[in-house]
């Protein structure tokens, strides 16, 4: 089964009390069932919205997106730079 | 070549020495600075810094696809930032002006939808709120970290 790094940040790393976790998935496994996952295993992962930001390796992607060993998945909190 | 996040300062002049050059005449300057909107002390910004350096990159190729003469660079600070002082600068240089504005223009919009960063607002009471520009108010949560 692929694993996969997930990574939060500034109010999504509050909600789940932490930085990052791994999680494993299955073969075909997208950034959605990765975040159903991360719900399952991480306390605080409920409260995320239902369909936040995500990024794969580095690069914004919708939650249909495919994932695969090795990956780093990131759930973006609305994005406010500048 | 200067970082494109730092923790310092941002050092304008030090932008511009990148960009300008005597071939090219018109130079545009952009500074975001923190605001002093509902009582906000200083801003507490964050990033995956990783992928905004890969963003800034990518934006940055992109706007000199599109004008080609011109030059850009920028430097996003992170960090608590008092009000007053600038979380961002870009600086487009280009042979006239119409490509350095629009250089100018093009990135700080992109910049505010692609880069993932964050800002917490500090209040004078001691409390913060995190910012979304979606316009949904964040509850203001209780002095933290």
């Amino acid at each position: 089964m692929p694993n996969v790094t997930v990574r939060f940040f500034a109010r999504y790393a509050e909600l789940t009390g932490c930085e990052s976790t791994a999680v494993a998935v299955p073969p075909t496994a997208t950034v959605s069932d990765v975040l159903a996952r991360v719900r399952e295993t991480v306390p605080g992962a409920r409260s995320l919205p239902p369909r936040p930001l995500a990024a794969v390796n580095l690069r914004q992607v919708k939650l249909d997106a495919r994932v695969s060993d090795g990956d780093e998945v990131a759930l973006l909190p609305p994005l406010s730079g500048g | 070549m200067m970082a494109y996040l730092t923790v310092h300062p941002i050092a304008v002049e030090s932008l511009l020495a990148e960009v300008q050059g005597p071939e090219r005449g018109g130079t545009c300057a952009f500074m975001g600075t923190v605001r002093n909107d509902d009582d906000v002390t200083s801003i507490e910004y964050s990033a995956y810094d990783e992928m905004a350096i890969a963003e800034i990159e990518r934006l940055l190729a992109e706007a000199h696809q599109r004008w080609p003469e011109a030059r850009v660079t920028l430097q996003h600070r992170l960090g608590t930032i008092p009000v007053g002082e600038a979380s961002i600068a870009i600086v487009a240089a280009a042979p006239h002006r119409d490509a350095a504005f629009a250089a100018c223009r093009y990135v700080i919009e992109e910049v505010k939808h692609r880069l993932p960063i964050w800002k917490k607002e500090m209040h004078a009471d001691g409390t913060s709120t995190w910012v979304d520009p979606s316009g949904k108010p964040v509850a203001r949560a209780s002095r933290d970290r």
